[in-house]
Order: C-alpha cells, then sequence, then structure tokens
C-alpha cells in the first residue's frame, strides 16, 4: 500500500474550461486506473464522469490519456507507469469533450455509415453459404480484433493536430476499410473514395496509431500501407494498369 | 527509434555519402581496392559506368559531362539508392517525425498549422516508390556480383585463385543487409501478392507473399542495419585503398 497522487481533468459547467484537480489515494497491488477513478468516484468526487464497462480491455469505453498517453484506463496497471510522481489522466483530446473523461465520439460512427459495405459474391453452395480457405481470411481477422476504443484516432495527429475530420477517416476506418476490401467474398470496390474523400493520402505513415492500439493491430504495416498500394495501383501507376490484366486473380 | 536518433544517423549518413560522391572528382581512386590481387568496389561507385578503377565500363568520363563540373562516378548511380530510401515507407514515416516535426511525437503537438500529407504535390511523389523498388532489385544483382568477385585473388600466377578475406565477408554483409531490405519492401510485398484477396488461388504468390512478409516485419532494422553497412564497406574499401588498414586473407586455393 501506498499513496499516491491522481490529477483528474474535471470539466466546468458547461463541460468546457475544465482543469486537472488533485485527488490522493491508496494503491493496493493488482490496481490499474480504473480501479483507481472507481476508488475516487466512490469516496472523494461522487460526480466524476467517466465511461467504462467491461473492465476487460474489451468494449473500448474506457479510453483516456494517461500521463499523455493514449490508453485504456482498465488495461493500464499501476506498476506500468511511474506513481512515485502525480498521475495524469485526461480526456481523449481529438473529440469534443462532454464531461470529466468523458468524450462525445459519435463522429467516428457518422464516418463508419460513409464506408460502403460488405457486398459478398453470390453464395458458393445451393444453401446459401459460402467456401473459404483460412489462408485467405487471416489478413483481415487481425482486423476484426478491433475493440473500437478510437484510441488511434485520438492519437493521429491529422485529426488531432490538424482537425481533418472532414477529409479523413483516421486509422480506426482505414482499419475498417482494409478488413472490408481484403475480405476474400467481397466484391465491392472502395479505392476512390480511400483517395478522394476519405483521404488515405493525409497519413504520413508515422505509426503513431500503432504504438497506442491496445489490440496490437499493426494498423500502419498491415492495413494503411496495403491500402495505399492498392491506391497506386489504381491511380498512380501507368505500368500497374498493364500489370493489373496479366496478374492472377482471386 | 527516437527520432533524434533518425535525426542523427540520416544525417550523418548523408554527409559521409556526399563527401565520399565528391572525394572521386579527383586524385587517387580510393572506391576501389586492388592491393593483393583483390577485386573490391565500394557499393557506392557501383556500378561504375564511367570512372577511374579497372571496373569502369565505358571508359573515365562520359563524353556528354560538361568540362566545368566535376565528376565522380557516384553521380551516375547514387541517386537510386538515395531515391529508393528516400520514397521508402519506413524512412518515411522516420524523417517526417525528426526532419519535419510533422507529428514531433505521438500526441506532441505541431510546430506550424497547415497540412498537406502525402495527399498533394509534392509528397504525393512519393508514390513512384515502387519504380525505384524495380532499379534496387537490379542493383541488389550487381551488388552481389561484387561480392561474387570479391571471392576471387590473382595470385602470384597471374590467375585467379578462389578464397576468402575480410574485405570478402565485409561486401558478402553488405549485399545480405541490402537484400533483406529491399526483399522486405512493402510495395514489393503488395506487389507479389498483397494485391489478392484470395491468395489460395495462386500458391506462388501466396508463398512470395509470406517471404516478404517475414523481411517486413523487421523492415526498420534491416534499414538502419544495411545502411550502417553500406557506409562502413565503403570506409573498409576506402582504408584499405588508402594503405591504412590491411586487409585479412582468411584463406586462397
Ligand atoms: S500512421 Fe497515419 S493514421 Fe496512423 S497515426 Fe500516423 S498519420 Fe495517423
Ligand atoms: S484499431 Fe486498435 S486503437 Fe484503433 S479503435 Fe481499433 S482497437 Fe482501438
Ligand atoms: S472498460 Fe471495457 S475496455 Fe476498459
Ligand atoms: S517500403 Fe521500405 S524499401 Fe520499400
Amino acid at each position: 500500500m501506498s499513496t499516491v497522487t491522481f490529477k483528474i481533468w474535471r470539466s466546468g459547467e458547461d463541460g468546457k474550461d475544465g482543469k486537472l484537480v488533485e485527488y490522493q489515494t491508496e494503491a493496493s497491488e493488482g490496481m490499474v486506473v480504473l480501479d483507481v477513478v472507481h476508488k475516487i468516484q466512490a469516496t472523494q468526487a461522487n460526480d466524476l464522469a467517466c465511461r467504462w464497462n467491461c473492465k476487460a480491455g474489451k468494449c473500448g469505453s474506457c479510453s483516456a490519456e494517461i500521463n499523455g498517453k493514449p490508453s485504456l484506463m482498465c488495461m493500464t496497471r499501476l506498476d506500468m507507469i511511474p506513481i512515485d510522481k502525480p498521475v495524469t489522466i485526461e480526456p481523449m483530446r481529438a473529440f469534443p469533450p462532454l464531461r470529466d473523461l468523458v468524450t462525445d465520439v459519435s463522429w467516428n460512427f457518422r464516418v463508419k455509415k460513409k464506408i460502403k459495405q460488405f457486398k459478398p459474391r453470390p453464395p458458393d453452395a445451393p444453401d446459401g453459404t459460402w467456401r473459404m480457405q483460412q489462408e485467405d481470411i487471416d489478413r483481415v481477422q487481425e482486423f476484426r480484433k478491433c475493440i473500437e476504443c478510437f484510441l488511434c484516432q485520438d492519437v493521429c495527429h491529422v485529426l488531432r493536430d490538424h482537425n481533418k475530420h472532414d477529409e479523413f477517416i483516421g486509422p480506426r476506418y482505414l482499419v475498417y476499410t482494409a478488413a472490408l476490401e481484403m475480405h476474400p467474398l467481397d466484391t465491392e470496390d472502395r479505392i476512390p473514395e480511400l483517395k478522394k474523400a476519405q483521404g488515405i493520402g493525409y497519413c504520413n505513415i508515422t505509426k503513431c496509431c500503432t504504438t497506442v492500439c491496445p489490440e496490437h493491430i499493426t494498423i500502419t504495416d498491415n492495413a494503411i500501407i496495403p491500402l495505399k498500394e492498392r491506391v497506386v495501383d489504381e491511380f498512380y501507376d501507368p505500368l500497374g494498369w498493364l500489370w493489373k490484366i496479366i496478374r492472377p486473380k482471386g | 527509434m527516437q527520432p533524434l536518433f533518425v535525426f542523427l544517423g540520416f544525417s550523418a549518413f548523408i554527409v559521409y555519402s556526399t563527401w565520399a560522391a565528391f572525394q572521386a572528382t579527383s586524385g587517387p581512386v580510393y572506391y576501389h581496392f586492388g592491393g593483393d590481387g583483390a577485386d573490391y568496389q565500394s557499393p557506392f561507385f557501383s556500378p561504375e559506368l564511367f570512372g577511374g578503377s579497372p571496373n569502369a565500363l565505358f571508359g573515365k568520363l562520359p563524353p556528354w559531362w560538361p568540362a566545368f563540373l566535376p565528376f565522380s562516378p557516384a553521380f551516375l548511380m547514387m541517386w537510386i539508392p538515395a531515391g529508393f530510401r528516400f520514397t521508402c515507407y519506413y524512412y518515411r514515416g522516420a524523417y517526417y517525425k525528426a526532419f519535419w516535426l510533422d507529428p514531433v511525437a505521438c500526441t506532441v503537438g505541431e510546430p506550424r498549422k497547415s497540412y498537406l500529407g502525402e495527399r498533394y504535390l509534392p509528397l504525393i511523389l512519393q508514390n513512384v516508390h515502387r519504380y525505384f523498388l524495380y532499379l534496387a532489385v537490379v542493383f541488389i544483382c550487381i551488388l552481389g556480383y561484387d561480392a561474387w568477385k570479391s571471392l576471387w585473388f590473382i595470385g602470384a600466377d597471374g590467375v585467379k585463385h578462389f578464397g576468402l578475406a575480410v574485405g570478402s565477408l565485409v561486401l558478402i554483409v553488405n549485399v545480405i543487409l541490402l537484400g533483406g531490405y529491399t526483399f522486405g519492401c512493402h510495395s514489393l510485398r503488395h506487389l507479389v501478392g498483397g494485391f489478392l484477396d484470395a491468395k489460395s488461388k495462386a500458391s506462388a504468390c501466396a508463398n512470395c507473399y509470406n517471404a516478404v512478409s517475414c523481411l517486413n516485419r523487421k523492415h526498420m532494422l534491416w534499414a538502419w542495419l544495411s545502411l550502417f553497412w553500406v557506409g562502413f564497406t565503403d570506409v573498409y574499401i576506402r582504408l584499405c585503398a588508402m594503405n591504412i588498414w590491411h586487409d585479412f586473407r582468411i584463406f586462397t586455393f
């Protein structure tokens, strides 16, 4: 047991003009940051707002910035961060604040609606089912681990610092598009939108999204760069247009 | 890799390679070592179309080269590996951070307001990367041939004998590291199989894709090791040619 100081972001009346407020609490072994927030909520600040659900790193609700690093509060154990200094807990900065640690992430859901949905080829068998090889589905399975915590959206400088929310869909939705676009059954073409409305060219492959992803999805290398290469095939590579005619299909 | 190390590493390499290229515009040839029957060509100067070493293919000076400009064999070729690395996905991400501060570091604000990314000119030109890849693959073959030549030594009888010296090892490691870097390229990964959604329909593509993916996972490591080693190879050959280092022969048949 030791006493640890936490500086937690508390918003003002209208959700804005907040400040960091200091709380001190006992930390015991095995505690995660979300436990601390709950404890402070129970004993010192009943009106402290935070979003959470599973406490197991699977619902993606408890995203926050712990000591400036976008992380899940329920998956950050106190022995993973220095607790001899005050620990800061702030809401995600790339989204509009609602209250205390809660932000309005609804922009993400609006973006998702704009991405062309899964459109499978006609069923392979008369009973309406399909046949796929495991090796063909391996690649998209990685992307399906996403828990929509939006930490990658939060850290991405294109959204966070340059506010390109209208022109860029962010790493989470590049992963989502990759999962659809590389799916062996899918027949839709999302490449023209990726280049234009969805702004994949804004990503400058600096990999901050990959470093924060709690599901360890290799966002930049496995989703974004392969999609960028598909955009090159379609729009920037004259030889590639020839190659596309003769290369194997599938 | 911390942006500061990227900045220092990249800067050091650029300064050294530029110096090496200009150093070859006059005076004795230090990019080729022929002492003791060896034949080592520095990778910065290979293939040597025109130049002063015995490996020059077409003579000393290109006839069309303007007389008032200094000429170095590196000028004709160095833009290829330079362009390849400059447009490499790994290096791009690394130098945008280290040289352009775009971003300074994850979640650290940026010094400028406007941002174009790789969406508009000039950075949209980065999409040419795969063409540099094609040229880089040719380079690997040439450097492989140079490494092979480094295993043959002219003996006292005037005949070439197979052997091994420290210099041969330096050149062999060089082509292995450059190969690991080049064949782990993201564009190559796409071109050999990444474009497919169902790889089971083309097993040759699937195998190539898996092999490239394997190298690609450590692309950053290959990038830095090969960058360091290619510079070191030039240093090694230069110091041998200047008689400062002695090339140790392990054996000859
Ligand atoms: S790699 Fe691209 S998407 Fe990911 S954080 Fe960087 S700019 Fe954003
Ligand atoms: S890709 Fe990773 S960081 Fe981004 S929303 Fe999904 S789980 Fe979270
Ligand atoms: S509470 Fe569900 S991920 Fe943290
Ligand atoms: S991506 Fe690094 S060499 Fe092509």
